[in-house]
């Protein structure tokens, strides 16, 4: 039995493939297939790769890109697709456990299909160490998979670290009191090489645009550390950061729930504790 | 909270909004009719109390709905995309095409990723996703998708589905009388069967806690040596 894998080099993929094995003997599709990324190609040869080997089911990592793939792969075959999975045991049907709400409710369902499409929700399975699988081989496709395709790119204008992929990201809520306020975090960020982030409430205030946003309709990051200041922790914003290795809470509520949440916490006023901890660092320099 | 039988949330004391990627949609087709005039719908599938969101929508300048109608059971991504099918082919039979249709992204609560996507290809019109910037140019549309380092960006003819993000724009907020305005504004209404779904949810439930414990490094500014230290000791200083 053949399962295939759309693949890229992060740990997602390979997450999705330790998921994907339950199914057979895994066969991958690289994201990179197609350049430049073009998502109907890359369904139409996850769909002729799928049919030639009468794979068992289609497997890609739940990031934008994995789900957005899946998704035209899920149209053009006229078959359901689960996304965002934690787990799956195949059977007739197959079972899936999935994430809903961003994380903040889990789905059992059943996934009655002959050929299961799924992805893998990010930094819920643990990463597959075997050897990569072999590489489907990769047909030409037809000129109308090609019309969505990327024709361009362009730079953040900020030219500073990207939310998600900072090793550090020091983010403020509603406890920060305005956009000055910010002054303080930044200081922080740029000690710590580190980006800004910041919550949904602070966005909607207009403090911080949003692309500083962390949370659901936000970015999802996955820092070494992430340092929260003044944000309670909505479920909204708490699924943002499940790929956090250790979160940080400065508030002055200790029973918010980011502070119940949190690795480490710091009790107090952010606007003498933020400053306290640069100063901090300047004197070990 | 969850209901007895754990197949959906007890919603009897909560309010209910429209989604923030589908208020950006909503926003994004208000702009561009104001500035290129037409006609805008809005559509959705949903319970009887839907009908305040689609309100909502119109009080922001949405010219008319259309109402499917469930019996609040719930609906799985591919049976929504085939009744919002058959809907937006009915609705361009008598009313003529749509230039554009947008959808959110993915959905607050099921975030299927997929609904857009699916009535795109029924419609055999290109879809492009996942979008933080919409531009018209003449016949074809200019779209801005946020990805790691950048956006990357898409050109594709018009008609065209688009699945837009929060960020796409800030919606307004509506006024005293665009809110009068929206209680003439025509709904439609229809009641779709519900398929069987192929993706059947059995249960909910919530996840065990992630295991973090707080550990405490202080209170006040005092707190800033330890918070160094641990700093360090995570390899980021």
């Amino acid at each position: 039995m053949t399962v295939i894998v759309l693949m890229d080099s992060s740990d997602a993929s390979k997450q999705a493939l330790a998921l994907a094995r339950k199914f057979g003997e895994p066969q991958s599709v690289s994201m990179d297939a197609v350049q430049p990324f073009a998502p109907d190609a890359l369904a139409a040869i996850l769909a002729r790769a799928a049919d030639d080997m009468n794979a068992s089911a289609v497997v890609a990592a739940g990031t934008e890109r994995g789900n957005e793939v899946m998704a035209r792969l899920a149209a053009r075959m006229g078959l359901p697709l689960a996304a965002n999975c934690i787990d799956a045991e195949p059977g007739d049907p197959t079972t899936v456990m999935r994430q809903r709400w961003g994380g903040s409710l889990l789905e059992e369902a059943r996934l009655h299909s002959p050929r299961p499409l799924m992805t893998v929700a990010p930094h819920t399975v643990a990463a597959d160490s075997g050897p990569p699988p072999a590489e489907v081989e990769v047909k030409p496709v037809a000129e109308t998979d090609l019309v969505v395709r990327v024709v361009d790119h362009v730079s953040p204008s900020n030219g500073g670290v990207s939310l998600a992929e900072a090793k550090v990201i020091v983010s403020g809520g509603r406890g920060v009191g305005s956009k000055e306020g910010f002054t303080i975090i930044e200081e922080l960020a740029g000690l710590l090489g580190a980006a800004v982030g910041c919550s949904r409430a602070v966005t909607s205030a207009g403090w911080r645009p949003h692309t500083d946003q962390v949370g659901q309709t936000g970015t999802k990051v996955a820092p070494e550390v992430y340092i929260a200041c003044g944000i309670s922790g909505a479920t909204q914003h708490m699924a943002g950061l499940k790929g956090a290795k250790r979160i940080l809470a400065i508030n002055s509520d200790p029973q918010a729930p980011l502070m119940l949440n949190a690795d480490y916490t710091v009790t107090g006023d952010l606007k003498e504790i933020v400053p306290a901890i640069s100063a901090e660092i300047r004197k070990r320099r | 909270m969850l209901t007895d039988d754990a197949r959906a949330i007890n919603t009897q004391h909560l309010g209910f909004t429209i989604s923030p990627h589908e208020e950006c949609g909503v926003e994004e087709a208000v702009r561009l009719i104001e500035a290129n005039k037409g006609e805008s719908v809005v559509l959705t599938l949903g319970p009887p109390e839907a009908v305040e969101q689609l309100r909502d929508a119109m009080a922001l300048g949405i010219d008319r709905a259309i109402h499917l109608k469930t019996d609040r059971q719930e609906w799985d991504a591919e049976s929504t995309a085939a009744a919002l099918i058959e809907a937006i082919r009915a609705d361009e039979t008598s009313s003529g095409p749509f230039d554009l249709i947008f959808f959110g992204n993915e959905s607050a609560d099921s975030a299927g990723f997929q609904v857009g996507i699916r009535v795109a290809y029924a419609l055999a019109r290109p879809c492009v996703a996942g979008l933080k910037k919409v531009t018209l140019q003449g016949s074809s549309v200019r779209c801005e998708q946020e990805v790691d380092g950048g956006r990357d960006v898409y050109v594709v003819p018009l008609p065209a589905v688009l699945t837009v993000k929060e960020g796409l724009n800030l919606p307004r907020y509506p006024s005293v009388p665009g809110k009068m305005r929206a209680r003439s504004k025509p709904m439609a209404e229809s009641m779709p069967t519900r398929p069987v779904p192929r993706l059947e949810l059995v249960k909910l439930a919530v996840p065990a806690g992630q295991g973090r414990r707080a550990e405490s490094l202080g209170a006040g500014s005092a707190a800033a040596p330890a918070v160094v230290e641990m700093l360090q000791k995570a390899g980021v200083l």
